[in-house]
Order: C-alpha cells, then structure tokens, then sequence
C-alpha cells in the first residue's frame, strides 16, 4: 500500500524539446528541463498558454513523439513509442469518419489481435459508461461534437489504460456541452468506475483546472518549463462560486500574468525571445483597439482585472491573454499580479481619431517590434524601396518552426498595414512602402 | 535544405520545371528509346496476329464487350500502379523526390504518340499472338489513366490529418492496418473520383489503341475501335453510326451502372460535408440498399476485406526513433541516391541525343518546333472558343439549381464519350465540302474536352453564395460589371480546373485529329500531331521520338507557365470558402 502511494506510476525526467526546422536543423527550445511524476489516484492539470509546449509534452509522455533530451519512464521503465497502458483523448476527437461509432471504439482492439466477440463485448460496454446507448451505428458526421468526443472517451477507456492523457478535450465544444461532459467525467471518476489510475490533462482553462484537478503545473512559455505546482485539495464537486476556488482561480491568474524577470542576455548579445526571434500571435488590431476601449471605459477606467475581464467576455485565456500581451508588447499596457492597466499612450490611443491612432500603433510598432522596424528599415535601405517576403520568412524560420514563422509574418503585415507602416502585395509576396492609391 | 525541393511552402513557391522535372524528362525518353532499340531486335518484321473483325452489326455487342474488358483490365492495372508507385512515393522521402516529378512529366506526355512504341514491344514481347496486341492496347490505356489516380492517391496519403494519424499511433495499428484503417479510406473520394475521370478519358485510347497500324504492320483487335477503323476502311457511313450509337449505350451503362454509384458510395469517406456539395443520388445503390441477395453476396467479400485489413504484417525489425548517428547515415544516403539519379539522368540525355542525332539532323528539330508551336496556337485558339462558348452558358445553367442538377450529369457524361468515333463524319463533312482541313480539323481537338469546361463552370456557378448575388442584385450591378466583377472571378477556380483538363485532353487528341482518313482519302492538318501521325504509319521510329519529346516539352512548359500560376492565383485569391 505504501508503496504504490510513493512510487510514481509515470515519471518525466529533464525533458528537452527543440524545433527541427524544415532542413533537419534543430533550432529554438520548446520544452526546457521539464520534470514532473503522476502518482495513483491523481487528476494532474497541465496549465499553459499556447505555445507553452503542453501538447507537446502530452506528446512526449504519449510516446508520440521523442524528447531531444531527458527520458519519460512508465513503472520505471523508459518509454520509446507508444505503449498500451496509455490512452489519449485528442481535441477534435479524431475519430474515422468512415467508421460508425462502435467500429470507432473497437478499432484499437482489432488491431491488438483482440478476438471479435470479446473485443465487440468491451465496446459495447464502454459505449455503455460514457452514455451512448444507442448511438453504436451512428457515423461521426451525424454526431454533435459533444457526442463525438464522448466516442473519443470510450475508444481511450476501451483498452483498459492506467494512465489516461487528455488533450484539451473540452475546449473545441461549446460552454454547456463541456460542462456537462466535465461533469460526467468525473463522476465516473469519483465512483471508480473507470478502470485508470490516473488522468493527466492539458488545458488552457484555468476554472477547469481548478474545478477537475488534483494538482495544476503551470508551464510558462518561450521555452515551456513549469514555472509553479499548485495543490487543489477542494472536495469533489467543487463549487466555482466559492470563495476558495475563486481564491485559487485568482492566484493561477496571477502566477500566469506575473511579469517574468528580465531576460538574460544569451552569449551573442541578443535577447533570446526578443529580435527576430520573437514569435507574434495572431491577434487582429480590431481586437487590439476593442481591448484598449474597453479597458478604458467603465467600469475598468483603466485598470481591469483580467478574470473578471475574461468572465464579462466569455474569453478563455488563449483568448485574452494574447491580445493582452500584444498590448504589453506595445506598451499600450502592463500586466502585473492579474491586472491590466492602461499606459499613457494606450490612454492617448483611446483619445485619438483613426488616423491618429494609426500613427501612434505605427510608431510604437516600429520601435517595440524588432521585426516590423527591421522590414521597414530595408525598405527605407533600398532605392526601389521593395523586399520580398521570403527573405524575412527564412529568417523567421532560423528561430521557430515553420508554421510559427508563418503566423509571425502574417501578422506583422496586419499589424503593418493598420500602422502604415508599411505595404504588402500578397500576389507578389513583396513588401513595399506604396499604398495603392 | 534539399527537403525543400519538395515541400511547397505557401510563400516563395516557384514554378518554372527544375532539375528534378529534366532528370524525370530524360529518364522517361531514354526508357522508350531503349524499348525501341531493345523490341526492334527481337523481331525484325513484326507478326501481327490475324483478326477477324467484320462490319456484321450483329458482332457489335461482343466488340463492345472486348472494349469495355480491355478498359477494366486497364483501370486494374492502374489501381496497382497507384497502390505501389504512389505509397511508395508517399512513405520514402527518397523515392518521393524522383517518383514525383517522373509522375508530374509522364502526366503531360502525349501518351498516344507512344502508341507505336508499346505496339511494337508487346507484339516483339508474344510474337504471332493476339495477347501481345491486347498488352498493348491495354498499355496504351493504361498509361491515359494511371498518372491522376497515382498523383491524388500521393497527395492524400501526404495529407492525411495529423490527428488521425496520431491516433493510429496510440491505437498501436501496425503500418498495414493503418494503410487500409486510415489511409486508403481517407484518400479515397479523391481516388474514386480521378478513378471515373480517367476512366472516362480511357474510352478515347481504348478507340485508338485498338486498331493501330506501324509501318506494314496492322493490328486490329476485336473491339468497337477496330470496328470504326473497318468502316471507315471500306467507306461505311451506316456502321460509323451503328459504333456511335453503340458507344452512346455503353457510356450510358458505365455512367449509371459504375461511376454514379461509386461517387455516391465515396461520399461516405469524406472527412467534412460541405453544405454546398449535391448529396449524390444513384439508382443503382438505391436498389442495392433494398435487396437482402445482393448484400448476402456482397458480404463475404466484405468481410474478407475487413479482416484482411487488420492483418498485422509487422516486418520482424522494429523502426525506432531516429538517433544523431542514424541522421549521418540518412545524408550520406541522401548524397548517394541524388548522385545515383543525376548519373542515369547524364546518361539517359546522353542515349536520347544520340539516337535521335545518328537519324535526323537539326533541320527536322527545327520543323518539329514549328509544327508544335502551330499545334499549340490551335489547342490555345481552341481553348479561347470553347470558353467563350462554353462559360456563360455553363453560368447561366448553374445558377438555376434545377438545370444544374440535370445538365451537370450530363456534360459529365459528354466527357466520357469518346469524341474519335465522332471524327469520320466531320472528315466526310470537310471532304465533302473541300473545307480547309487547317481550320476545320482543329475543331476535332475540342470536341471532346470541352464538356470539361462547360461542366466545371456549372458546378463553380452552382456554388457561388446566393450572398454575393444579391449584394451584386441590391446595389443593382449589371451586365458587364456583373460578368467581370461578379461572376467569372467567383467561378475562375473552377474554370481553370475545367480548361486545364480540357487542354491536356486536347494535345492528346491532337496526335490523332490532325491526320484523319475516310478510306483511301487523307485530311491532314499542319502540326505536330499529323507529323507524330504520318511517322507511326510510317514506322519512323526517331521521328516519332523527337516529334513526342519536342510536343511534352511543349505541353509540360505551358502548364507550368500557363495553368499553374492560373490556378494559384485561383487558390489564392479567388476562393471563396
């Protein structure tokens, strides 16, 4: 009994992560010395942002994919593939279109050589636990997404896993149908009636965390590393209107906003996740100015506290913190302990006419985003005052994996357009400085 | 670095043939010229075997039968081609690098100009048999068909989502229960659909393989080809219509009985269903849905499949994950196969130009060019008709969703129709009326591929959100603003798609539509086909080289200076999903 209780079911040990860009280089870190353990008995949250590393740690622990350094090792043994006492639920469900649910939930047993009674015996029953009765001859496409994620959960219980890993599997349905999902879960949970040991979920919604969890690792991103365990230890069902799940809601909010410490200077002199190294979200400068504005007004005059902010807008934090952070980029605003507050010239933003406003982003587009300034320097450079895409987007992809790359260069040209700083002409691929007229 | 060769990255792309488009370009003429050297020494004059073709109607259905097996035996051929050639192309990164642009030249060859060549090896390969000849003709077929299907088989295989192949590393499924689990499912309505396409062009090589002439050898194989071939022999207009309508019966068959149950059937593996695509509909499956026999017989070989497919078949080594040691090993391997393929490319250019060279002189290069490059003002004159014709009839079509759904089938069924068997009556027409065979035989180019066009701008039209019009209706935008504003960029992906097919079926059809007989009368037009045409009935082997190298380099050229970037610019801009 005490052994099991100290013993780690799964351990990760020093885990590394790099991108491998498109010629087989390895370039900038995605994962850094991450470590942690999943004991018997335990619901363990792994809370990022996006581009924190989680699903690529999910990955790692799956056997899906091999760290660059570090081991992951299962009842001590090191994982080099996927095994069989691990079961993942993925996002999208992920389930073969062409196959009906039943055939869906039976595949992973087929294919282990399970015989066709038994392994038909098994799938009916888990189909059973996760409330699909009567859907056996249903196809996917006829299922609502909370249905098919519930086919996602009884082809991963069906195996009879110990350990189950979730990724993200309540965050492409809609409010109420991933509340109900959340709650059915656990119940099962609760009662025992499922056969795991442990659940190890990636989320990056932090009530979630906090309303199913036993223990929350926050990974911070640009490398992901877990940067605070936090211990859940409310008794199930927990209630999100109490004060200490708001309490510890709060705090996660914090932990998460909490303005991380100057950046070392690498040996080249630069900053690593600044210059051109530096990925930018896709956040639209509509949404830039709706944020701003609404910081502004009542009742944030301001100064607004992100859950608060987060819960009036429906926003999970893939949502808010990105455009929150693009602000901070811009020092329109600062985050600090889970506020945001305005700076002068995100007030004087708020103040201003479009035309205005657009040269006040344009300004501090080119002075806080390396990449913008270093586009509209060449342009400046050149006598024909053009430059071709390709040549930044190569540049970008020394530093990120490709489609990172991509995303940063879109959105530099959005964000470049609105400031005017520059032009771009997508069927030539060109930056230029002529806006058509 | 060399990887990306291959991965198109949406930005910087380019389009101009590279290395790899004229190694796989030499290799594949160095492979005829070497079937050439290699079947002319095997049998000097050839033993074409004795057919026993006659113009009794009452044959006529049997002939159609001969045609319609020789086509399947075609499409077996090319499915094994597509389940070999395009997985491996798929899963070996080294194979993919040669493989594809081999793939991407042999799609524009003008296969038929080769007829010749495949006649006169399979003949060599069963001397005095009719297996040869029927090898030949199903060859011919064959290579009409197989390049499409191997090409989107290739590109499903590639794109299959990455979830889903996640899952089928977590369910543990061995390589070949996740080729027949996930991957052949997931690309099969695009499988299916080239599948019919090819099919339909086929009918058009099954005509014009079946009775072939090189040099003093003859070869007719019992079939509605060499049925036509009879009649215009012996000047029988009667049984030129009785081949067409007999064509017409067959088509109708294969439509309904095969390629609308199967387009129905494939519905099922798509991974989304869009909203703007028509539910298929078929008789046929509608039928096979209700009988309780049928599904009894059909069951067996189902569930043979089924468990077929679950097969582990696991090689006895394990494939781990790659190591920095393994990675050095993959380079120099790299290095190596790179270095293996520019020496045969070497080589290859190095045997083309010297059979060609020890034949002909510069001269006849030189007339090669011209007599394309008017082929090639003929297929664009053609093209420009066709659309003009053919795009506001096939807007106007589709915007009504009633006529839509009737005409669409339709024209797909036109496509289908092999347009030579049409050919002697428009030779009968132009002779009759000494029309200028220049001018008047190029329509025979078209006639077949424009339904292409026409059938592609009804679906393009079809799709067009009801949205966008009645923005176009409100703020009252007619006439011509409402064609170039509206409705031609809305359709443009579409219509690329239709004239593209339409202008690679059209210099295939060159080859045999320039030079056309009517007994002992000739018609010949001047280009290249009537050149390919005259040297195959003569059986001048490096004419008929040259001339089919000048006319793929030609044709490769303008879909990669013409239609691709059209279709990009299509993908890119002019979408609207």
């Amino acid at each position: 009994m005490l052994d099991t209780t100290l013993k780690p079911l799964l351990e990760v040990r020093d885990v590394c992560q790099s991108y491998v860009t498109g010629s087989g280089d390895v370039g900038a870190l995605v994962l850094d010395h991450v470590s942690l353990s999943l004991k018997d008995g335990e619901i363990v949250g792994l809370l990022g942002r996006s581009g924190s590393g989680k699903s690529s740690l999910l990955r790692i622990i799956s056997g899906l994919a091999k760290p660059t350094d570090g081991e992951v090792t299962f009842r001590g043994e090191v994982v080099r593939g996927p095994f069989e006492e691990i079961a993942m639920v993925f996002q999208s469900a992920a389930l073969f279109p062409w196959l009906s649910v039943l055939a869906n939930v039976e595949l992973g047993l087929r294919a282990k050589k399970v015989p066709e009674r038994e392994a038909r015996a098994r799938a009916v029953r888990a189909i059973d636990l996760i409330g699909l009765d009567g859907f056996e001859s249903a196809f996917p496409k006829e299922l609502s997404g909370g249905m098919r994620q519930r086919v996602g959960f009884a082809r991963a219980l069906v195996v009879n896993p110990e350990i189950l890993l979730m990724d993200e599997p309540f965050s492409a349905l809609d409010v109420l149908t991933a509340e109900t999902l959340r709650t059915d879960l656990l119940d099962l949970w609760i009662e025992g009636r499922m056969p795991i040991k442990s659940i190890l979920m990636v989320t990056h919604n932090i009530e979630e965390a906090v309303l199913m969890c036993n223990r929350i690792l926050v990974l911070a991103s640009n490398p992901g590393r877990i940067s605070a365990e936090i211990q859940v230890n409310l008794p199930h069902p927990r209630n999100r209107l109490a004060s200490e799940f708001r309490q510890t809601v709060d705090r996660i909010y914090a932990l998460m906003t909490r303005r991380t410490e100057p950046a070392q200077p690498s040996h080249d002199g630069t900053f690593p996740g600044l210059g051109l190294g530096m990925g930018l979200p896709k956040v639209s400068t509509n949404l830039l100015a709706g944020l701003i504005e609404t910081i502004a007004a009542p009742p944030y005059k301001g100064r607004a506290d992100m859950p608060a902010l987060a819960e009036h807008y429906q926003m999970e934090i893939d949502d808010l913190f990105p455009v929150a952070e693009t602000l901070q980029l811009l020092r329109f605003a600062e985050i600090e302990e889970g506020d945001i507050k305005l700076t002068a010239a995100g007030l004087r933003f708020v103040e201003a006419d479009v035309d205005v406003r657009k040269k006040l982003f344009g300004d501090h587009l080119r002075a806080y985003v390396p990449l913008a300034a270093r586009i509209r320097m060449v342009l400046d450079e050149r006598p024909s005052h053009v430059a071709r895409a390709a040549r930044f987007l190569e540049e970008l992809e020394d530093n990120m994996s490709e489609d990172y790359a991509e995303q940063t260069l879109k959105s530099v040209i959005d964000w470049g357009r609105y400031g005017e700083l520059f032009a771009y002409d997508e069927t030539s691929e060109t930056f230029s400085l002529e806006n058509p007229a | 670095m060399s990887s990306r060769i291959v991965a198109l990255a949406s930005i910087g792309r380019k389009t101009l043939p590279n290395q790899f488009d004229l190694i796989a370009l030499a290799l594949i003429f160095a492979g005829f010229v070497a079937l050439v050297h290699g079947s002319r020494g095997m049998v000097v004059p050839l033993q074409a075997p004795q057919s026993s073709v006659t113009l009794d109607y009452a044959n006529l259905p049997y002939y159609a039968l001969r045609t319609t097996l020789r086509m399947f035996a075609a499409i077996l051929c090319s499915l094994v081609f597509t389940f070999t050639y395009a997985t491996w192309a798929a899963k070996s990164r080294r194979a993919e690098r040669f493989l594809i642009p081999i793939l991407d030249v042999l799609q524009s060859v003008p296969i038929l100009g080769f007829l010749s060549f495949t006649v006169t090896f399979f003949l060599g390969l069963f001397p005095g048999s009719t297996f040869g000849a029927e090898c030949a003709a199903i060859f011919a077929i064959f290579t009409s068909q197989a390049w499409n299907m191997a090409f989107s088989f290739y590109q499903s295989l590639r794109n299959v989502p990455h979830e889903l192949n996640e899952v089928a590393n977590s369910l543990l499924l061995s390589p070949w229960q996740r080729f027949w689990q996930l991957e052949t499912p997931y690309a099969m309505p695009g499988l299916i659909w080239n599948t019919m396409m090819s099919m339909s062009g086929g009918w058009f090589f099954v005509v014009a393989s079946e009775a072939i002439s090189v040099g003093n050898t003859t070869v007719n194989l019992p079939g509605i080809g060499s049925y036509l071939a009879l009649a215009i022999d012996h000047k029988r207009i009667d049984a030129v219509f009785a081949a067409i309508l007999t064509m017409l019966i067959v088509i109708i068959a294969y439509d309904q009985l095969l390629f609308r149950p199967l387009v129905t059937f494939s519905s099922r593996f798509r991974v989304e269903l869009s909203a703007g695509e028509l539910e298929q509909r078929s008789w046929v499956i509608q039928l096979f849905r209700r009988t309780y026999l049928l599904r009894a017989i059909v069951a067996v070989p189902t569930r043979l499949f089924q468990s077929m497919a679950l097969w582990r078949l696991e090689l006895p080594f394990h494939a781990e994950f790659s190591t920095e040691a393994n990675r050095w090993k993959e380079r120099i391997f790299d290095f190596l196969w790179i270095g293996t393929g520019l020496v045969a490319a070497a080589l290859a250019i190095g045997l083309v130009y010297r059979y060609v060279s020890a034949n002909l002189t510069f001269s006849e290069f030189a007339l090669t060019v011209w007599l394309t490059f008017l082929t090639m003002l003929r297929v664009i004159a053609l093209i420009v008709l066709a659309s003009l014709v053919w795009v506001p009839i096939g807007v106007l079509i589709g915007l009504n969703a009633r006529l839509a759904e009737t005409i669409q089938p339709l024209a797909q069924f036109l496509a289908a129709f092999p347009a030579n068997v049409l050919f002697p009556i428009a030779v009968v027409m132009i002779l009759r009326f000494s029309l200028n065979p220049d001018i008047w035989l190029s329509f025979l180019i078209i006639f077949g591929t424009q339904w292409y066009i026409l059938f592609n701008v009804v679906g393009g039209a079809s799709a067009f959100p009801n949205d966008l019009r009645e923005v176009a209706a409100s703020f009252r935008i007619r006439g011509l603003d409402w064609w170039l504003e509206v409705i031609l960029p809305g359709i443009f992906p579409y219509y690329v798609t239709g004239a593209l097919t339409a202008s690679g079926g059209s210099w295939n059809a060159a080859i045999v539509a320039e030079y056309v007989k009517w007994g002992n009368d000739t018609v010949k037009a001047h280009g290249i086909g009537a050149y390919i045409a005259t040297a195959t009935a003569a059986g001048d082997y490096p004419k008929i080289v040259l001339g089919v190298a000048v006319m793929s380099v030609f044709v490769i050229l303008f879909n990669r200076l013409l239609w691709r970037p059209l279709s990009r610019l299509g993908e890119r801009r002019l979408r609207l999903d």
